[in-house]
Parts: C-alpha cells; sequence; structure tokens
C-alpha cells in the first residue's frame, strides 16, 4: 500500500509550506548539507582525476606514491609540491576540486605568514596555521550537523524509550523513574567532559557517548507526558481490552500520538547539540586537535583579533547554521499547532515565543 | 408597551449561512415571543446551535450570516463590535451545554457572576457581592454565602449549571439562549434544571430559545417547536401539534426513532458470567503527615450473573459505578471478589494467560471519536486482535474474516481501507462492534454504545445488536443510562446508585413498577412512553 498521509499530517504540512520563512530554511539547510556532504569533491587537496602518461589516475580515491609520477620517495604524493605539478602539467593534466585544500592542508607555497587575510588563493584567508578556512567550515559545517543528527536520533530512542516506559506503566514505576532522573539531572555535563578530557584523548564517538548519557533529559518529560495523557485514551483501553501486550500497545498506538508533541521538540535538540559541541571545542575539552571544528574557528578568532576573518567568518557560518534551523523549528511547532490547523485557510502568524532550546 | 406580549422577542427572516462558501442553514425564519419557549430541534449537523451562534454573532470569520434578524426593534445585522458587547450578556443571556469547561476555573464563582454585573451594570464591591447572592438564591443553590467563595471545581455538574444560569440571568436578559443545557447531565438533574429555567423565564417574562436534539425534554419543556435538518427548517409550530400530527416526512422519523422491540429470550440458563462480591476501590491520596483517608468504595460487593444469549443492563447515572463495575468484570481495573467466566476463576488470572482469554469477552466503548486510533485504517484497526491472538493466520485469511465482520456490521466493504475520522459517530460505533465481532467473543460488554449517537442511529445500532445477539448468541453487558435504550435491549435490569445495587429483576417488570425511590425517579424523569 502507498504511503497514504493522513487529512491531519496533510494540513500539517500545508501549513509548513505556506510558512515561507520555514521552507527557505530548510531548503537552504538542505542544500548546504547535501553540499557539505560531499566536501570531498569541493575541498580537496589531491585533484579528482588526473591523467598522467596516457594514464587514468582517481588520487581522490586511491593513494599513489610519488614515484610514480617520477618522484624521489614511495611516499603519498603531495600533490601541492612544484615539483609534481610540473611534471603532471608535462605529461597530462588534474581535475582540481573547487577549493584546493582540504581541513588539514598546510599551505607550505603561501608567501605571508598565516593567519593571512583573504585573497584569490585563499577566498575567506587562512588560519593561524596556514590552514584554509573555507574548507574548515565546509568540513566543520558537515561534521556539526553530522554530530548533531547522531545525537539527537540518540537521544529520540533514549528519551522516548524511558519517558514512554515511566508514562506508560505509571504508579511506582513513573515515581522512580522521575526521581532518578532528577538525580541523573543534577550531575554536572560540563564537568564530566573535562574529566574525562584529561583521562583519554575525547574524539567523535567519545564525545557523543558522554553526550549522549544526559541529552535525552529534556525529552522525558514531553514523551512522559504524552504516555500519560495517552494511555486512558479509549482506543488504548480497546486495545488493552483486546488483550495486546503492552509493548504493541505503546508501540502502535501510544508512539504515533506521542510523536507530535516529540517531533516539534526536535529542531531545539538539534541545535542544542551544534551549539554545544561548538562551545565544547572553543573551551578546547572537544574534538581531538586538527579536526575541522567551527568551535576551534571562534577560539582562533578569539586568539587573532588582529585576523578579523576569522572572528567574521565563524560567526556568520554559525549564526546562519542556527538561524536556519531555529527557522525550521518554528516552522515545524506552527504545523503542528492545533490552534494554526483550524486557521490554515487565513494562515495569521500567531505570536513567537521561543521555546527554550 | 400594550401589545409587548404579543410582539417578537427575537425574528428571524430567511437567516442563511455559509461556512468558506458551504451552507450549513438555508433560510430560517422564526419568532421567540415573551414567556414563552422556542424548542430547536435536530440531530447533529443540522445547524440548530449554529443558528443562534449566527443570529448573536458569534461564529468565526469565515462564516457569513446574511437575512434578516430583530431583536424587540434592534436590527442586529447592522449593530457594531462595541454594541454587540453590550446587547450580549446585557440584553440577551446565554447557557452552554457544557458545565465543566464554561466556567473559568481560576476564579471563584462569585467573582465570575460579579464581573458581569461590573461590565454590564457599573455594580462593584459590595453591591456586586449583594446582587451575586441573590441570584445564587434564584437558581436554588444551596448555602449561598459560602458559594460566593466557591471555586468552580468544588461544583457538582448540575451546580455549575446553575452558576451558568445565574450568570445569564444576572442583567436581566429580555431573551435567554439555551443551548444543549442539560445534555452533560444526569436525567434527574436536567429536570430540576429545566423547571428552574421555565421558573426563571415566566419570573422575569423572558423568551427563550431551547436547543437540543431530545424530544422527550421538547415535549415537556416547551411552548413550541421548530424541528431543522440539515440546515433547513423542516415544521414549526406549537408542541402539542407537532407531536400529535406532524406534518413532515422527518419529524415523523425523529418521533418514531425512540428504540422498540425487545431482544430474543435467552438460549440458555447455564450461566457465562458470574460474579460474586465484585467491589472496586480506589485509594485517596493522602496528604502530609495526616492519616490515610479510607478507600473510596467505587464499587461496593455486588453479584452478578449472566448467561449465553442474555442481556444484562446497568443502569444508573454519572458516577453510579456502573463503568467500573464493567471494568472490573473485564479484569482491566483491579478488584476484590470471584469472577467465573465459563468455569474459570478469572480473577486467579494474570498476564499472558489473562490475553489469552481476552479474545472471548470483548468491549465497546462510549464515545465513538475516542475509541478508533485516528492513525489507523479500518482495516488494520480491525484486524490488529486478530493478528494477535491468530499469529497463524495468513494476510488472505485475515482479510477474509475483516471483510465479514464489516459486512456483518452493515459496512460497505471497501471502507477498510479508509481512516475513521471519513466515518460519521454511527458508523464508528459500528467499526468499534466489528473490532469486537472479529474475535468472536462470547461476551461483549457495552459501555453506553448509543449515547454519544443521534437518536435515529440510536434505533439502528440497537436493532443491530440485537440482530447479532439473536444470531450469534452472544451475551451482552449493556451499561447505560438511558432508559428507552435499556428497554429495547436487556432482558434483566441491575440499578446501580453511589456503586451499590439499588434493585434489579426482569427488565420490564422493572421499568413498569420500579419499588424504590431512586428508580422511580429515574423512570419519571425519562419519561417512557408506551
Amino acid at each position: 500500500m502507498p504511503l497514504a498521509l493522513s487529512p491531519i499530517a496533510r494540513r500539517r504540512i500545508g501549513v509548513f509550506r505556506r510558512n515561507r520563512r520555514a521552507r527557505v530554511s530548510l531548503w537552504i539547510f538542505l542544500v548546504l548539507f547535501v553540499v557539505s556532504l560531499g566536501a570531498e569533491l569541493i575541498a580537496n587537496d589531491k585533484p579528482l582525476v588526473m591523467r598522467y602518461d596516457g594514464q587514468w589516475y582517481m588520487p581522490l580515491l586511491i593513494d599513489y606514491p610519488e614515484t610514480e609520477f617520477g618522484g624521489f620517495l614511495p611516499t603519498r604524493t603531495d600533490y601541492h609540491d612544484p615539483f609534481i605539478r610540473e611534471q603532471i602539467a608535462e605529461h597530462g593534466w588534474a581535475l582540481w576540486p573547487l577549493i584546493p585544500y582540504s581541513y588539514q592542508t598546510l599551505d607550505m607555497q603561501m608567501m605571508r605568514p598565516s593567519p593571512s587575510p583573504p585573497d584569490g588563493r585563499h577566498w575567506l584567508g587562512t588560519d593561524d596555521q596556514g590552514r584554509d578556512v573555507l574548507a574548515r567550515v565546509i568540513y566543520g559545517f558537515r561534521l556539526s550537523v553530522a554530530f548533531a543528527l547522531v545525537l539527537t536520533a540518540g537521544s529520540l530512542v533514549m528519551g522516548v524509550l524511558i519517558g514512554g516506559i515511566q508514562g506508560y506503566f505509571g504508579g511506582k514505576t513513573d515515581l522512580i523513574g522521575q526521581r532518578l532522573t532528577e538525580i541523573w539531572s543534577g550531575l554536572p555535563v560540563l564537568f564530566l567532559l573535562i574529566i574525562l578530557a584529561s583521562l583519554v584523548q575525547p574524539g567523535f564517538w567519545w564525545l557523543l557517548g558522554i553526550m549522549l548519557l544526559f541529552s535525552w533529559l529534556g525529552l522525558v518529560d514531553v514523551v512522559r507526558a504524552e504516555f500519560l495523557r495517552a494511555r486512558n485514551l479509549e482506543y488504548v483501553r480497546a486495545a488493552r481490552a483486546m488483550g495486546l501486550p503492552s509493548r504493541l500497545i505503546m508501540w502502535r498506538h501510544v508512539l504515533p500520538n506521542a510523536m507530535v508533541a516529540t517531533l516539534t521538540f526536535i529542531p531545539f535538540l538539534f541545535t542544542g547539540a551544534i551549539t554545544t559541541l561548538t562551545a565544547l571545542d572553543f573551551l578546547g575539552f572537544g574534538l581531538p586537535p586538527g579536526s575541522p571544528s567551527l568551535g576551534e574557528l571562534v577560539a582562533q578568532g578569539k586568539n587573532n583579533l588582529h585576523a578579523p576573518w576569522l572572528g567574521i567568518t565563524a560567526f556568520v557560518s554559525l549564526s546562519l547554521m542556527l538561524s536556519l534551523l531555529v527557522f525550521i523549528g518554528e516552522g515545524l511547532r506552527d504545523a503542528f499547532d492545533p490552534r494554526h490547523i483550524q486557521h490554515a485557510p487565513s494562515a495569521t502568524p500567531l505570536t513567537r515565543t521561543q521555546p527554550n532550546a | 408597551m400594550p401589545d409587548s406580549r404579543a410582539s417578537p422577542l427575537l425574528r428571524l427572516d430567511r437567516l442563511s449561512i455559509t461556512f468558506d462558501g458551504k451552507p450549513v442553514l438555508e433560510k430560517l425564519s422564526l419568532e421567540v415571543r415573551r414567556g414563552e419557549t422556542l424548542a430547536l430541534v435536530g440531530e447533529s449537523g443540522s445547524g440548530k446551535s449554529v443558528s443562534a451562534l449566527g443570529a448573536m454573532n458569534l461564529l468565526p470569520d469565515n462564516a457569513t450570516v446574511s437575512g434578516g434578524r430583530w431583536l424587540v426593534d434592534t436590527d442586529l445585522a447592522t449593530l457594531r463590535q462595541r454594541d454587540w458587547q453590550a446587547l450580549r450578556g446585557g440584553r440577551v443571556g446565554f447557557v452552554f451545554q457544557e458545565p465543566m469547561t464554561s466556567l473559568n476555573p481560576l476564579h471563584t464563582v462569585g467573582k465570575q457572576i460579579g464581573e458581569t454585573l461590573r461590565l454590564h451594570q457599573g455594580l462593584s464591591g459590595r453591591a456586586a457581592r449583594e446582587r451575586t447572592r441573590t441570584l445564587l438564591e434564584q437558581v436554588r443553590l444551596p448555602r449561598p454565602d459560602e458559594l460566593l467563595d466557591a471555586w468552580p471545581h468544588q461544583l457538582s455538574g448540575g451546580q455549575r449549571q446553575r452558576v451558568m444560569i445565574a450568570m445569564a440571568i444576572a442583567n436581566d436578559p429580555e431573551l435567554l439562549i439555551a443551548d444543549e443545557p442539560t445534555t452533560a447531565l444526569d436525567v434527574t438533574v436536567q429536570q430540576e434544571i429545566l423547571a428552574l429555567l421555565a421558573e426563571l423565564r415566566d419570573r422575569h417574562g423572558m423568551g427563550m430559545l431551547f436547543i437540543t436534539h431530545d424530544l422527550n425534554l421538547v415535549r415537556r419543556h416547551a411552548d413550541r417547536v421548530c424541528v431543522l435538518y440539515d440546515g433547513v427548517e423542516q415544521e414549526t409550530g406549537p408542541v402539542s401539534e407537532v407531536f400529535q400530527s406532524p406534518r413532515s416526512e422527518y419529524t415523523r422519523t425523529l418521533l418514531d426513532a425512540e428504540p422498540t422491540g425487545r431482544p430474543a429470550p435467552p438460549t440458555s440458563r447455564q450461566p457465562l458470567l458470574e460474579a460474586r462480591g465484585v467491589s472496586v476501590s480506589f485509594q485517596r491520596p493522602r496528604r502530609l503527615f495526616a492519616p490515610r483517608p479510607p478507600a473510596f468504595e467505587a464499587v461496593k460487593p455486588i453479584d452478578l450473573h449472566l448467561a449465553p444469549g442474555e442481556t444484562l443492563g446497568i443502569v444508573g447515572e454519572s458516577g453510579s459505578g456502573k463503568t467500573t463495575l464493567a471494568m472490573a468484570l473485564l479484569r482491566l481495573v483491579e478488584s476484590r471478589g470471584e469472577i467465573d467466566f465459563d468455569g474459570e476463576r478469572l480473577d486467579r488470572l494474570s498476564g499472558n494467560a489473562l490475553r489469552r482469554r481476552r479474545r472471548r469477552f470483548q468491549v465497546v466503548f462510549q464515545d465513538p471519536y475516542g475509541s478508533l486510533s485516528p492513525r489507523l485504517p479500518v482495516s488494520d484497526i480491525v484486524s490488529e486482535g486478530l493478528r494477535f491472538h491468530y499469529p497463524d493466520l495468513s494476510a488472505s485469511e485475515i482479510t477474509q474474516r475483516v471483510r465479514t465482520a464489516l459486512e456483518e456490521v452493515g459496512l460497505p466493504v471497501d471502507c477498510a481501507a479508509r481512516y475513521p475520522h471519513e466515518f460519521s459517530g454511527g458508523q464508528r460505533q459500528r467499526i468499534a462492534v466489528a473490532r469486537a465481532l472479529v474475535l468472536e467473543p462470547e461476551l461483549v460488554v457495552l459501555d453506553e454504545p448509543t449515547s454519544a449517537l443521534d437518536r435515529t442511529v440510536q434505533k439502528q445500532l440497537v436493532e443491530l445488536l440485537r440482530d447479532l445477539q439473536a444470531r450469534r448468541g452472544l451475551s451482552y453487558l449493556f451499561i447505560s443510562h438511558d432508559l428507552a435504550v435499556v428497554r429495547a435491549m436487556a432482558h434483566r435490569v441491575m440499578v446501580l446508585k453511589e456503586g451499590a445495587l439499588v434493585e434489579q429483576g426482569d427488565c420490564q417488570t422493572l421499568l413498569a413498577e420500579p419499588s424504590s425511590a431512586y428508580t422511580q425517579a429515574l423512570v419519571k424523569a425519562a419519561g417512557l412512553s408506551g
């Protein structure tokens, strides 16, 4: 059977589409994200395709030793090396990405001290280690969004599971669960991360794991309340009278209704995840050094006030990304607002209040 | 004013209302005179509430109202917003259906009545309080001095409706619009409220527009009646005339719609369900440092038995514990006492063993809008229990059984792929019946299955249920507050009050000659005909 949208869902999509700001934001964000997914094709220090001595080479996928191109050492080819460049120009051609630098490429051929201001070579300048800022922003954007995506998905699973169990069974389960989550939410996340940073070198997954331990807490209350409400609905009682086991009832009858409230929460969870990662990187407790991270760029901007392009780039890219997400979130929230659905034909924007993200 | 009694108080002249271009009321003309009650009768969606709201400019922006409307000699069509505010609550009073939600829970009763006095008469302080107290006395509320400072949640439904009436008459309106004022109340309370309204109408010389779906109330409490169907006026006339010799076809079906007939006699005497001393109590919350108050006894120990093919009616007003008793018998709430189902102790089972037995006793709930999950198509709703209880069935067998069940309850076969919201209340209730039937149960608990439906639809459902019982030998536990429906469904009746059994016996005998005062009051309030 094809995916049949219920009329409620169709009306919600209608409301969302009529909200021009949210719709445009969603498109811009999607385009940026898709583009950043192919970051290797846009910003890389290796040519995409090469022809050398009548043969095809794919430096993007395969590492060739320098000897292949007339070099002396059997090491990985540095395609920025002037000698190799000459060789390639003589024996064939190479198709370079739009930005011929990866996020960790140090530009050795630069004539100016780093950080260098924007010019034709580096469109947004370089940072204090001579790396291309635009390349780092593209990779950093991808990393932030990926981190937020995984974290949001993980929090969603944990939050819905724990909140659902508390709400559906209620009574003592709920009471004990609520007290435990309260104690748990009292743990200082930032200190835990700092302590962790002194024990291990925190990588992407380490950070994700630690954050995941706490980020679901916000969802629990929402999901719990929805389950508490839904478990007394008549069709849930009807399912119980039919003898369905609790897990089936929760999955098939209660969850779809709880998802409405949960979905509106997601964009704000998402922005929260991005901000937290940025803050950690800024403080130096985040991703390992050298990772393309927007937080690290902010820190560089702070340390190099004489190079304003660093700070401005970090500010613009972060505020653009977060604004887009907040606009999308607002659109989603309005779409799920029953008052909006009733007044859909007129589509008058209601007062917007900022929920705590 | 020499002929003020004869001149109409409210006059509607070919009033038409459309929502986004879709007509909901067409050319309604009516008059309400001083000192009389005009009943506006119709089924849900007939446009009866919309007409009153439209006349008083209370509809949302996407509604268009056309035609003439006059309050005495004020042309309502030309009124500006400011004048409306003075008129509504001043010259026109409103009483709405839902007494639970029409009072603000955050203000005391006295403050809420006082507000209308302040807005319309400029009364404040002591004067307003004094007047409020008089009003509370007028609507016959006990202890008016205490009630002035009471919060809405401390009052019962009937008391809240009295407060609403006090607010409506606070500014001596000329016209009182009562939109289903008693629908949410118990039958005995209904009678008191309507008698009070009639008394106030006479004392203040008001005209009353009484909107209702209940013909029984119209017969007893209205002077003239206007019947609406699908936004079109069917007929208007004095109550006695319309009830004696209805002119329009629709009025006749409406009058015939009271469920009639009797169920077929039960097939066997051997009890299918037997309960001994079943009781339910809820623990009350404990205040800090105070001893725990005694548990609230929702159902006091009750014995009952039910034979195959038999219907046991359980009758009582809200809060009498009739639904709780049924839920206890189904093991959906915790209870004490013995429950025997087909020779097996149900009260000793739990977990999976109990779930497997549930196939044999099913339930149909009251609210057809709430009892079907809005996110599942009908085929999934009906087949859900099948898929759990018979995991070996193939997809085509399931489809076949769903189709048979839907046919059996008289629904078109093509409805399986559609969603619940596409169906009317009556059709939804049929889906709920199909969902229960598809499991081939022996006992079905019917928890007020007809009370959310229009009379004509009620009658069809009652006939369907009786038919199914005759064909399948089903046992019904039929819960209702509506004695007319119970009479048409049940073999035996139990009357409950405050969780305790008042009396029980053969349905016809008991309704004809009730022995307890409580049942007598119920039967009298129901006004059973024939």
